[in-house]
């Protein structure tokens, strides 16, 4: 067996045995791993609360056949003001969530990686409400899906774009119009995110438009992952 | 061979329990095989007893032998504090202590979305129909000290707190016969923040 160092963020944990945890985190390079941290549960574990989710912490790992075991971890940033706020916690769900779905094991996604850390900073810092929607366009492009929002994704014809529908992968003018109807001003944030506006969208305080993006992001995310998001539709807050 | 097939049935139910590989449901059945009939009988019966038996609490919803449980129907304790905890197991830890008076309330889990737990599949509405039911003063929110609990914690104090409740949070801190040292920032953070004045 052989050890290796890398850095990563918790993304969920699995109890294992009596006092073991399956921990799977996402690494700079590694991509997903799934490794086991023994005896985390007794709380006298030399790992304590380190390898709770959201955690960002940096690794010492034994390499397995499929699972890793954690020999050693250090924490580098606990997001603890994301931790002691429910809004914020609820956010971070999603944003674990999705992480572990698009992450490959053992195929390193830099990119990824570094865009989870981002969003979880960006929500340490403020309680944005564009931040999970801002995440999953975002992580939709780097997947190449993105939703088209500058043409009718149907015919191509620029103009009115009046309805979104997730089978064509994006909006649609007034002829082809299926699916939802859509705003335009819900467009033009969505374009805002995808052409590397994020950051003026973040500070957008929480409105009709924010809420019509994030139903479009998680929808369309959902197609494109094929299943459904629970900590979208179990979330502690409202 | 007949024989061998029940002595092979008992090897698979018992290799079906938590943390019984085959190997070791081999040698418990070829124990159980060798073990006065009597020895082996109490066992069976204890086994069926407990799942004909007990049920849970219709208050606390903790494991309970009858309508209530033994902490529930105790007159001495004090119905004025009721303390949260995740698991049976939990109220197990805490009685434990015996420094605790009051009565419990057993969620059966702790808000998890990404495992699609939300507040609906715990027992959170009954919780909110025992504090005016039985006059209770002060909730001690005991979930586990982890992300999925401490959101727990989080979402039941939004909760009780405009009902004019005394909501409390079980301590964080350094485990006794720990070593500084080794704890985690999280921890050793919460141990300072939550520090206490020393009676001289």
């Amino acid at each position: 067996m052989s050890l290796y160092r890398d850095e990563g963020v918790v993304l969920r944990t699995m109890r294992l045995g009596e006092a073991d945890r399956i921990v799977t985190l996402l690494t700079r390079g590694h991509g997903k791993v799934r490794a086991v941290a023994k005896g985390v549960r007794k709380t006298t574990s030399k790992f304590g609360g380190r390898l709770e989710p959201l955690s960002h912490v940096a690794l010492l790992c034994w390499k397995g056949r499929e699972l890793d075991i954690v020999n050693q971890a250090e924490v580098t940033e606990a997001f603890r003001t994301v931790r002691e706020d429910l809004s914020r916690v609820a956010k971070a769900f999603t944003v674990l969530e999705v992480a572990d779905q698009l992450a490959q094991e053992r195929h390193p996604a830099p990119r990824l990686y570094e865009m989870v850390l981002g969003a979880l900073r960006a929500l340490a810092a403020d309680d944005s409400a564009m931040l999970v929607a801002g995440f999953l366009l975002k992580a939709l492009a780097l997947e190449g899906s993105a939703p088209m929002v500058d043409a009718c994704a149907s015919c191509g014809a620029e103009g009115d774009l009046v309805a979104f529908d997730l089978l064509q992968g994006g909006a649609l003018c007034r002829d082809c119009r299926r699916g939802r109807p859509v705003s335009p001003a819900a467009l033009e944030m969505v374009r805002r995110v995808l052409g590397g506006g994020l950051a003026g969208v973040l500070v957008e305080p929480a409105s009709a438009v924010t809420e019509e993006v994030a139903a479009l992001a998680g929808g369309a995310m959902e197609a494109h992952l094929d299943r459904r998001l629970r900590s979208l539709h179990s979330s502690p807050v409202g | 061979m007949a024989s061998g097939s029940l002595l092979q049935a008992l090897v698979d139910e018992l290799g079906r329990l938590p943390g019984i590989g085959p190997k070791s449901a081999q040698r418990i059945a070829f124990h159980l095989l060798k073990v006065a009939d009597e020895d082996a009988r109490r066992l069976a019966d204890a086994i069926v007893d407990v799942k004909e038996r007990v049920t849970l609490c219709s208050r606390c919803f903790n494991v309970a032998e009858g309508e209530l449980c033994d902490i529930c129907s105790d007159t001495r304790r004090d119905g004025s504090v009721l303390c949260v905890v995740e698991d049976p197991r939990d109220v197990a830890a805490l009685e434990k202590t015996q420094e605790f008076r009051g009565r419990y309330h057993v969620l059966h889990g702790a808000l998890n979305p990404i495992e699609g737990v939300g507040p609906d599949q715990l027992r959170v509405r009954e919780l909110l129909s025992r504090l005016d039911d039985e006059g209770v003063t002060e909730v001690i929110l005991c979930t586990n000290p982890n992300l999925e609990g401490e959101a727990t914690a989080m979402y039941l104090a939004r909760l009780l707190k405009p009902l004019g409740t005394r909501v409390t949070r079980l301590a964080s801190g350094l485990p006794v016969g720990g070593d500084l040292e080794y704890a985690d920032e999280l921890t050793l953070g919460r141990a300072l923040e939550g520090r206490r004045e020393v009676d001289a």
